[in-house]
């Protein structure tokens, strides 16, 4: 598959066409030729914007985000193994119409009268594909999600149909939770704090924020956020999902245009829904094709009506999970400003991960946080809680306030989980007094360009910037996805898979969520098994030279 | 072709080609021929009217947008109270606010859990297992063995084959419902069910037909309405699915379900009933099990029974159970399990906790019962208000008994009677809506939630500081309307009210 030749070839087109300026092809061109020498041919990593910002050469300087595209041989291979899952499906699923073969999914018994609650091809894929390697996903933790965790270990008697737990636990490394900054412990200050506000809140609140369900709690944790984040006022809303599903749809309404990273996560797919606002999407970080969008778009006002536009929102996420790709953050924001349009920047995975500060891609840019319009991210990740906060001017925060679901519809945060967020973001701001949260931002960004470099060097296909603490590994062939997984589980280190429909179907992954928690001797470990794993799967697709950045630039707090 | 059996899933393919008669396949083939010629051929453009670049530089200068949020002002009336009635500390049976103890009519935390021992103690032994964040969705590495636990401890309290957990109880039913009904689908709705419901119904896409509040004769008449239609084009009707959502007890009202003719009507006519139990749950029936328990119908019946942690049972999160070929498609489809973060296991583990005393003190919910009576039949001796809600039901809507036509001004009146209330040590709220985004919008009143624990004394306070509290805030307002030149409709209001 040559879809990154393709479409670069594309976008040159395009570029030429759109930018006004009489600079850009030569720009383009220069960056085309940079790409080359970097030998990092980067589907991805197109250069929207052109020459005549100075300030953001120098971002771009130090910004290296690798997409290697797929070598056509492993792509019809695995689309003749995809094939032959097919054709085997189909044949099986005829046995098992004829009776030849016991059907054990668990089908729906006919009602008379009543239709089908699922069409049955919906399933095909599930019972076919998926079914035969079940096991690695919803692997049973007990124990919490720190570096090293606790698997309860299951066993399946029918391939994939059911599982039983066998009652033996294994210990391995974590490279599978979102646990960027090692929050995620169950002793040490910030576990004390949480018993504290247990004994003192209890746990479950009754009511909405607007209900006589605010607590004092739920006041001084809004603040802190807002602090945190350099703005204005922030809220908190009990759930990450919810944050965008629920509070997307009082920004923007009929008659609004919804700009979407064509990758956004699905709580931001929903959200956009929701709101009732038209809804396009641009190419994965392509700011040519943004700026293309929001340039007809513009002009051009609502379909049929032509109409303007009540408003624009570009909704981007800073750190991309499945890919490891950060929003060219400056870039959008200079876009925004061309052309008046507001940003709705989801941190779900960057806040706390990026920046010298921990403050997410807005401080990794050194871009001032007023300038974003609407800050989100969620607590889930690097603060070990659960939830999500939205920040921005005093005027968004009361409209929200009065006007979001998350604030008369639900209830509000459990006051222990509130508190969690709390005491973690102390220790990163440094305000328990501590070198603490420093210490692990800084621990983090050493752990990501050194585990990340490695795995160039031993020659995989990485996917993502240098500095994103997600880690994908291509994979490709679909029974690579089963191996992987169950081998390096094997050797002792919990790894996610990911594969089609949350990917496309031929670039199914492996992905490592870095900690400040890991050592360097557990990454040397885990390297170590990526290699066997790696030798004996022929992982080792990348034909391209391994990048040079190194971890050397970073300065660890002892 | 009697040898392909028709449970295949290419049967209806390899049927259709069989049985297609020659001339068909003969137009399909040229049909093919002539996609590929248009294909081929040189498309034709004709000259459109393109901006120049400077003209759209132009457009993009003169275009303004309107401002992201509207100016809500520092003092907005919701604003303002919720700072002014932010709780100190545990929002039990009593809450602190300003320093005044309270009695807590407010939040639905019908049993009294928040705030017991037990609880908090079950808590922080996860706490000290698991940490608080899951730090993964229920796919990677999120699933503890806490939750799968709580999910069987559900699904057997409820009598179902199984039972799946959300991380929060909003989620819980807006991504049910689109699982299984897609566009094209017909959902029969009740127009007062709870926000939560009617985002899922928008997320769906399906076509919705809401019936009038527990009006099981409007709800028949559209289901034979619909199978007139079915009936005209049976095709369409083989593929598209029915479904009737409703709540168990009404959050909007304060109403439980008519269940057994609902049931009886989905048998007639075919259709599939999604029941949200997130305030009956813990709440109905002998045992908590909710309003199928409260009308003896076998959970079986039901397709699918969401239910939320958040009220009886205190703690955060939600639930779907039923039959396995139903709750296990969620595991896959549900976007509110599938992308978020699992619940907080010390949540579950507290959620447990609860199961477990609502299952040896069914004492609390005969206690609930009867204080909900005792307080309705109280209330309902007052003059100046209508209550409304059944008298089982712990939540009831207290509505002026003579509304202004001026929704904000009802609302402001409520208001002060919920300050006055708070000034007596009574806590209430009124019930908030998102009015343009409600699909039936109930009038203005103050929704009233009653807890076990509640003593006859305190019920006694409560409904004296509620009636004073009513009768104060009427003449105040009386007199403020005879004194000042306002329009004469608020006058002739004010002085029906006086004359109470």
């Amino acid at each position: 598959m040559a879809t990154g030749r393709v479409s670069l070839a594309r976008v040159t087109d395009t570029d030429g066409k759109v930018m006004a300026d009489p600079s850009p092809k030569t720009t383009i061109l220069n960056n085309l030729n940079n790409r080359k020498d970097h030998r990092h041919v980067n589907g991805y990593h197109r250069n929207g914007k052109n020459g005549t910002h100075n300030r953001q050469t120098q971002w771009k300087d130090d910004f290296f985000e690798s997409f290697e595209e797929t070598p056509l041989l492993v792509a019809i291979l695995t689309y003749l193994g995809y094939a032959l899952l097919v054709v085997i499906g189909q044949i099986r699923d005829l046995m098992r119409a004829y009776g030849i073969e016991k059907d054990k999914s668990c089908t729906e018994p006919k009602l008379e009268g009543f239709v089908p609650l699922y069409q049955s091809w919906e399933s095909f894929y599930t019972r076919n594909v998926y079914r035969r390697i079940r096991d690695c996903w919803n692997r049973v933790v007990a124990s919490e999600p720190g570096t090293r965790i606790t698997i309860l270990d299951r066993h399946s008697c029918d391939h994939g149909w059911t599982f039983e737990l066998t009652g033996k636990k294994l210990n391995v490394m974590n490279f599978g939770s979102y646990n960027y900054l090692g929050f995620a412990e169950n002793n040490g200050p910030c576990a004390d704090k949480v018993q504290e506000t247990t004994c003192k809140y209890g746990v479950g609140v009754c009511g909405s924020r607007q209900e006589m369900g605010y607590l004092d709690i739920h006041r001084e944790l809004d603040e802190l956020v807002a602090e945190y984040l350099g703005v204005e006022a922030a809220i908190t809303v009990p759930m990450g999902f919810a944050t965008n599903s629920m509070n997307m749809p009082a920004l923007v309404s009929k008659g609004s245009l919804i700009l979407s990273d064509e990758l956004n996560h699905a709580s931001l797919i929903l959200g956009s829904r929701l709101s009732g606002a038209m809804i396009r999407t641009y190419k994965h970080n392509d700011m040519a094709d943004l700026e293309k969008k929001l340039r007809d778009a513009v002009c051009e006002g609502q379909p049929r009506t032509h109409r303007p536009w009540k408003k624009i929102l570009i909704v981007v996420e800073g750190v991309y999970s499945m890919e490891g790709s950060i929003v060219r953050l400056p870039d959008v924001l200079c876009l925004k400003k061309k052309y008046k349009a507001y940003v709705y920047l989801d941190e779900a995975h960057s806040i706390g991960a990026m920046g010298p500060h921990g403050k997410g891609v807005v401080d990794y840019f050194g871009q001032d946080p007023h300038d974003v319009d609407i800050m989100m991210g969620t607590f889930t990740k690097s603060f070990g809680s659960a939830g999500g906060y939205i920040g921005g001017s005093k005027r968004l925060i009361n409209h929200l306030r009065t006007h979001a679901h998350s604030f008369i519809y639900s209830t509000s945060m459990s006051p222990p989980v509130a508190q969690q967020i709390i005491s973690c973001m102390r220790t990163i701001m440094g305000k328990d007094g501590t070198k603490e949260g420093m210490k692990r931002i800084r621990q983090l960004a050493w752990n990501t360009r050194y585990f990340r470099k490695r795995l160039h060097d031993q020659g995989y296909i990485i996917y993502g910037n240098k500095d994103s603490p997600v880690v994908p590994l291509l994979l490709y062939m679909p029974s690579k996805v089963a191996m992987f997984s169950r081998e390096t589980l094997r050797r002792g280190m919990a790894t996610v898979v990911v594969g089609f429909p949350a990917t496309p179907l031929i670039e199914t992954r492996a992905r490592f969520c870095l900690s400040a928690a890991h050592t360097k001797e557990m990454l040397d470990e885990a390297l170590k098994i990526i290699d066997d794993v790696g030798d004996l799967l022929r992982l080792r697709y990348s034909s391209l030279k391994a990048p040079d950045f190194s971890e050397k630039d970073i300065q660890l707090i002892e | 072709m009697a040898i392909i059996p028709a449970t295949w899933d290419m049967y209806d393919l390899i049927q259709g080609v069989l049985q297609a008669p020659w001339y068909h396949i003969v137009f399909e083939v040229a049909l093919v021929f002539l996609i590929l010629k248009i294909y081929i051929s040189q498309s034709f453009t004709p000259d459109k009217t393109l901006l120049t670049e400077k003209e759209k530089d132009i457009l993009v200068e003169e275009w303004q947008p309107e401002p992201l949020a509207p100016d809500v002002p520092d003092d907005h009336p919701i604003l303002q109270s919720m700072e002014k009635y932010c709780i100190e500390g545990l929002n039990g049976k009593y809450i602190k606010v300003n320093g005044k103890l309270c009695i807590n009519m407010a939040t639905f935390n019908f049993l009294g859990m928040v705030g017991k021992k037990e609880l908090e103690e079950r808590a922080v032994k996860a706490l000290r297992v698991y940490g608080v964040g899951s730090c993964g969705p229920r796919g990677f590495y999120g699933t503890m063995d806490v939750h799968l636990e709580l999910e069987d401890e559900l699904a057997k309290f409820m009598n179902c084959e199984e039972a799946i957990l959300y991380s929060y109880g909003f989620a819980t039913i807006a991504s049910a419902i689109p699982a299984y009904s897609k566009r094209g689908d017909i959902i029969f709705a009740d127009e007062n069910v709870g926000f939560a419901i009617q985002k899922g119904l928008i997320a769906s896409r399906s076509h919705i037909k809401w019936f009038r509040h527990n009006d099981m004769e409007h709800l028949e008449s559209l289901l034979i309405e619909q199978s007139k239609v079915d009936k005209k084009n049976p095709k369409k009707a083989k593929v598209t699915r029915r479904f009737i959502v409703v709540e168990g007890l009404y959050l909007n009202t304060g109403k439980i379900c008519p269940l057994p003719k609902l049931v009886e009507l989905k048998w007639k006519y075919k259709v599939r009933i999604f029941l949200e139990e997130t305030m009956s749950f813990g709440v109905l029936g002998d045992t908590g099990r909710g309003v199928t328990e409260h009308f003896d119908i076998n959970p079986d019946q039901i397709d699918l029974i969401a239910g939320s942690l958040e009220n009886a049972i205190a703690s955060v999160g939600g639930f779907c159970c039923g039959k396995k070929f139903i709750i296990d498609h969620q595991r896959l489809s549900g976007l509110g399990y599938c992308f978020s973060a699992s619940q907080p296991p010390m949540l579950a583990a507290a959620a447990i906790e609860s199961l477990h005393i609502l299952k040896e003190q069914p004492r609390l919910l005969v206690d609930l019962r009867e204080n909900c009576e005792k307080v309705h039949e109280k209330l309902s001796n007052l003059s100046s208000i209508k209550i409304f809600g059944d008298a089982i039901s712990p939540i009831k809507h207290l509505y002026l008994t003579e509304p202004a036509s001026d929704r904000e001004f009802d609302l402001r009146t409520l208001e002060n009677v919920v300050d006055y209330a708070m000034n007596e040590g009574v806590a209430l709220t009124v019930a908030r809506y998102l009015d343009p985004e409600e699909n039936n919008l109930m009038p203005p009143s103050i929704r009233l939630t009653v807890n076990c624990d509640l003593t006859d004394e305190e019920i006694n306070k409560v409904v004296q500081v509620i009636s004073s509290g009513f009768r104060e805030v009427l003449k105040k307002l009386s007199s403020v309307d005879m004194s000042s030149p306002l329009d004469s409709v608020e006058q002739g209001d004010g002085e029906q009210r006086a004359s109470r």
